[in-house]
């Protein structure tokens, strides 16, 4: 996006605060950054822990990459990987290439069938996982294709593509219309306009998109535990439920896995944060 | 212009659009309305794990379950227990939404200044949305296990006994509530920041110097500014939180009891935890939730258009 971010604009430059008001501002602050830091800081901090002292208080005293050593080699921990890394993939992309054009065509048009589309796209988000889930389970028995990755694919979808036309909406709104104007005055039609101008500007929308996609899956649970089973064909979500649960109390591999999980994650997110304050924000600005 | 062109136009205009809208009407149709139309149809008869179609070894065992009519959703509306659950849920709503909402608007107002440190606080604040909901949730298992969890050691520690976080309902009530908030404030805190960085600086500015208080402005410029951002964000976070399953199903696991159980995850028990396998009782709740949402939905919406946004 070339335009000026519009990150400074609300940010006031007021007359000093009194510094009681400046120490306050700063503690309250501190404390819920400690707050929001803490849980993720102390499952890191558990996976350098031997596995016997995973509940000890201290700081590692005993530095240690066992717990990565044994969920990497003795657990089907990389089948998991593998399978939710396929399954989220394929997923967020097919979802952001269904939506995009879905979400140009409700931003720009006014076209009979507009507002039930609209109202299918949100009533259809918030479809509860108990609407869907026995009829899916059937319907994929029916195909042979729970335990399958191209099973949870479908069932994602479902999730997926009202989710990032809706979002691509909200983006393509903020693209000024004199640009798709001037396409149309170059003489593109409205395919090429979408393709050529405004779907380049979009890209922050597109991150932004293809990002929550990602996540929404890479965390999903409630589908990906009733879908498959069988040790090797489990999701993330599922494999880390292997660890603990009313059997086992694996707290040691629990937290190295989960941080292993959380890695490729945060990774996104940061690609994708870049965009985040922009693409939310992003044209509410323009006069 | 001649009407002729314009009428032209027009169609063109929707032939275009329609054509743009065909890829997910049609996805849409196929993986959502045919599991829609079984599942209400299921809610309709008595099908459970015994009686529909399935596969044992070779054998195929044809569906041999029966159209009840509306008999679940009588036995459903007359039981206690989905009252219940419905009282815990819209209170687990409610209880989350806001509080998620009022910590975001806060902490975003303290963002939205001049400050040393503004970038560091942000990153920090934003972390519990980095990292996937069920690892955050079965870390905070981790920090709630009532014999070893460092939450009781640190009390123990102040010489106040362990508290049973998940093991008690009205404390695991709190201990969930309290995770969901902790998800859910980075989404409302970024959502948040950037409505406020898109109210032009001139207005404040202004205000300012009419002398205008700080609440005043507060209350005459950010909220107004907010509307439209917030009324997204609180749509989304109650059909959020109102379907969050993962909290409910992976820390307190529904229990103690059925304590915490929410809705959604107390119809996804009755079809795939408790045996045997009830898949038309899960399907009427399914329905049930559903009804509800839109209801919410619908009068959102209304709420809405009468403060002049439309779509």
């Amino acid at each position: 996006m070339t335009r000026t971010p519009p990150a400074r604009t609300g940010t006031r430059r007021r007359a000093e605060r009194s510094r009681l008001a400046s120490a306050g501002l700063h503690l309250t602050l501190a404390a819920a950054a400690v707050i929001a830091v803490f849980p993720p800081l102390w499952l890191l901090v558990t996976s350098f822990k031997p596995r016997n002292d995973a509940f000890s208080t201290g700081l590692v005293t005993h530095f240690t990459f066992a717990n990565y050593t044994h969920v990497v080699a003795d657990t089907e921990f990389l089948a998991w990987f593998k399978n939710s890394v396929l399954i989220v993939g394929v997923t967020t992309v097919l979802g952001v290439f269904l939506a995009a054009t879905t979400g140009y065509a409700v931003s720009r048009f006014r076209f009979p069938g507009m507002r039930p589309l609209m109202w299918l796209l949100l009533i259809t988000q918030m479809f509860p996982v108990a609407v869907l889930i026995v009829p899916l389970y059937n319907l994929l028995a029916g195909l042979g294709l729970l335990n399958q990755p191209a099973g949870l694919v479908i069932t994602y979808l479902t999730i997926a593509v009202p989710f990032c036309a809706w979002m691509m909406k909200g983006f393509f709104d903020t693209i000024p219309v004199e640009i798709d104007e001037a396409g149309r005055v170059d003489g593109l039609n409205p395919f090429g306009t979408f393709w050529r101008l405004v779907l380049p500007l979009a890209r922050p929308g597109l991150a932004v998109t293809g990002f929550y996609t990602f996540v929404t899956a890479w965390a999903e649970v409630a589908y990906a535990s009733a879908f498959m089973t069988g040790e090797e064909n489990l999701t993330l979500a599922g494999g880390l439920q292997t660890f603990v649960n009313q059997y086992t109390n694996d707290w040691g591999s629990m937290t190295a896995a989960a941080v292993i999980i959380a890695v490729p994650a945060a990774l996104v997110f940061a690609f994708a944060q870049r965009h985040l304050v922009a693409g939310l924000t992003a044209g509410t600005t323009k006069g | 212009m001649t009407v002729a062109v314009r009428v032209r136009r027009a169609l063109g205009t929707h032939w275009y659009a329609w054509t743009m809208v065909a890829p997910v009407v049609l996805v849409i149709g196929v993986i959502i309305g045919y599991p829609l139309a079984r599942g209400v149809l299921l809610s309709l008869t008595d099908a459970d794990e015994a009686n529909v179609e399935r596969n044992i070894g070779v054998n195929h065992l044809p569906a041999t379950y029966r159209f009840t009519g509306l008999d679940n959703y009588k036995a459903v509306l007359t039981d206690g227990v989905f009252w219940d659950r419905l009282g815990w849920t819209v209170t687990w709503t409610v209880a989350c939404v806001s509080l998620t909402f009022l910590i975001g608007l806060a902490l975003a107002n303290m963002l939205n200044r001049p400050l040393r440190g503004r970038t560091a606080y942000r990153l920090a604040l934003i972390l519990p949305w980095a990292v996937p909901a069920f690892i955050s949730v079965f870390t905070w298992r981790m920090l709630y296990n009532e014999k070893n969890g460092i939450l009781n050691k640190l009390l123990a520690g102040g010489g106040i006994d362990a508290v049973p976080w998940l093991n008690d309902p009205t404390w695991a009530k709190l201990s969930v509530i309290a995770v969901n908030v902790w998800l859910g404030v980075p989404f409302m805190l970024v959502a948040l920041l950037g409505g406020l960085q898109s109210i032009p600086g001139e207005l404040y500015e202004a205000a300012e110097m009419d002398g205008a208080s700080a609440w005043q402005r507060f209350r005459h410029i950010t909220l107004p500014g907010l509307r439209a951002v917030s009324s997204t964000v609180v749509l989304l976070s109650t059909i959020w939180t109102f379907n969050m399953f993962p909290v409910i199903f992976l820390l307190p696991r529904g229990g103690p009891g059925d304590a915490t159980e929410i809705l959604v995850t107390y119809a996804y028990r009755l079809s795939f935890v408790d045996s045997p396998r009830d898949f038309s009782m899960s399907a009427t709740w399914g329905v049930l939730i559903l009804l509800l949402l839109s209801a919410v939905a619908v009068v959102y919406r209304r709420a809405l258009r009468k403060q002049g946004e439309v779509w």
